[in-house]
């Protein structure tokens, strides 16, 4: 954050990225679903360095009650860091930019869950970033999405999230912690595939007119990648031949 | 939309129907923002100082610029910092109390537009490297609320930074000694204009106002800066937007900061 300098290489001539990706490529992904017992839904996701925890409770009584909405469920969000899950220790409270990121991560989730079947009642969310290490937003809320299936709660879509931004001169997908903190823009997006509807989506850094659309573009290439990640991890705890349905 | 009363979806339907007719509540044109009133120098006390009115939303943001320790990791710089607070007489639904997250929403989207674009040049706020470095901190308060409240304190927080003063510091025996009557323009490189849109329907507005703003379906917040790229976007509410409504979105936000941004520069020239 604000401190961008230019001493680290990001891209070499050969156009490699300082962690031996292509400009279009992602971080590798793995997400399992149903890793909990206790609740109603879980996921872990591995997204390069970023090793995350989600689980999901509910939909169930709300408290405290007066948060409770006659008309349709509520959705809440908790997006947490670890102390030990960055270089020096995170303080163990909520910081701002932590009660920031839940936000939105709520307003990203909220339109493709079917909450109006649930009036009176709470589903909470609950995303533990074990180890950071670049995109943890996008990445938790890949596993939320996850999550959120496992526990069987009716959805129009999965949300699916990747960043795009710029280092070097240079659109990249999927920027990395190094890259977050010497790169020039970090963009996190958030989609659902089926209905084309963007619902996570923030910018740090500087972008053109014209970047600012390629940017969201290549994002979204990275987003249908983990989409597909998604599904497969789904696929995998309840069809476990992994089979295509 | 979850949490609307009854009120709130009689006025929606109101909203949507003026919608298809391209009217609005206010009868401002879809790509219109509100009447914008900017003066600076009110707080005497303050290094630097704005109040904004954008329609009947008002702010008064104040800079105060004072030595402080440097960020570990940057100790060649200064110190920047936005603070945002909507005060209990603003509105009848503002509380007292620790900041809910739309208030640390507003406050982080209003630092990360000035911070992003680099309207301060926080290199030149250095009194010893990794010492002691000047910091300048950008509060603002919404004194009344009819809503938008990001582009309002934004365009607040921005015109009290650019009429702001810095006081000279110089260190002896490690310490920063204030010297006396010796204040310089502050070091601006940028004017960073943020534009608020919102989507109700398919309908995309410039800077709702309150009555609009509780029926968003989803809300988006671009800065520009003075050559017309975007530094900073933040997508808020409880729905999404098409690739083909948030590219819209850009160029609105381009045109309209353009314009802005000449207000805000008219306003500050006087206080300089």
């Amino acid at each position: 954050m604000g401190g961008r300098e230019a001493n680290v290489v990001l891209l070499d001539e050969n156009g490699i990225r300082s962690d031996g990706r292509k400009v279009n490529e992602t971080r590798k992904v793995t997400i399992k679903a149903g890793v909990l017992k206790n609740a109603s839904g879980s996921a872990y996701i591995e997204f390069g360095g970023n090793k995350i925890l989600a689980g999901v409770f509910g939909p169930r009584d709300v408290h405290p009650k007066h948060m409770s909405n006659p008309d349709t469920g509520i959705l809440r969000v908790r997006y947490h860091m670890e102390p030990f899950s960055v270089g020096e220790r995170k303080k163990p409270a909520p910081s701002r930019r932590e009660i920031e990121i839940s936000k939105v991560i709520k307003e990203a989730l909220e339109p493709a869950v079917m909450l109006e079947k649930f009036p009176r009642t709470a589903v909470d969310v609950y995303l533990e970033i074990l180890q950071a290490d670049g995109g943890t937003r996008c990445a938790a809320l890949d596993a939320a999405s996850v999550a959120l299936a496992d526990a069987g709660i009716p959805m129009r879509d999965l949300v699916c999230a990747c960043a795009s931004g710029k280092a070097a001169d240079t659109l990249i997908l999927d920027v990395n912690n190094e890259e977050d903190q010497a790169g020039q823009a970090d963009m996190p997006i958030g989609y659902m595939p089926n209905l084309g509807k963007i619902t996570l989506l923030q910018l740090d850094g500087v972008l053109t007119a014209d970047e600012y659309k390629k940017c969201i573009e290549l994002g979204l290439e990275g987003c249908k990648q983990v989409y597909e990640i998604q599904k497969n991890a789904l696929r995998e705890k309840y069809f476990s031949s992994g089979d295509k349905d | 939309m979850a949490n609307l009363s009854i009120i709130d979806k009689l006025k929606r339907s109101k909203i949507l129907d003026l919608l298809q007719e391209g009217k609005r509540i206010d009868d401002r044109a879809l790509d219109e923002p509100r009447p914008l009133v900017i003066d600076t120098g009110v707080i005497p006390h303050a290094n630097g100082s704005a109040r904004v009115r954008l329609g009947d939303t008002e702010i008064v943001s104040g800079i105060k610029v004072q030595p402080d320790r440097p960020f570990p990791d940057m100790g060649d710089k200064g110190i920047f910092m936005c603070t945002a607070e909507i005060l209990p007489l603003a509105h009848p639904s503002a509380e007292t109390g620790p900041p809910q997250p739309d208030v640390i929403e507003l406050a982080r989207v209003v630092d990360r537009g000035i911070r992003e674009s680099g309207m301060i040049d926080l290199s030149q706020f250095v009194l010893e490297k990794d010492k002691s470095v000047i910091g300048l901190f950008a509060d603002s308060v919404v004194t009344d609320h009819d809503g938008n409240l990001f582009d309002a304190c934004s365009y607040a927080a921005v015109a009290a930074i650019i009429t702001s003063k810095i006081p000279k510091w110089e260190m002896k025996d490690d310490i920063p000694v204030l010297i006396e009557n010796q204040e310089s323009d502050a070091p601006i490189t940028t004017i960073p204009i943020s534009v608020t849109m919102g989507r109700i329907g398919e309908f995309i507005i410039v800077d709702p106002n309150i009555d609009e703003w509780g029926c968003l379906d989803a809300r988006i917040t671009i800065t520009t800066n003075s050559d017309g790229n975007i530094v900073a976007l933040q997508k808020g509410g409880s729905d999404g937007f098409t690739l083909e409504q948030l590219v819209k979105c850009s160029e609105l936000s381009i045109t309209i900061g353009k314009k802005i941004r000449e207000i805000v520069k008219q306003a500050t020239e006087g206080g300089k």
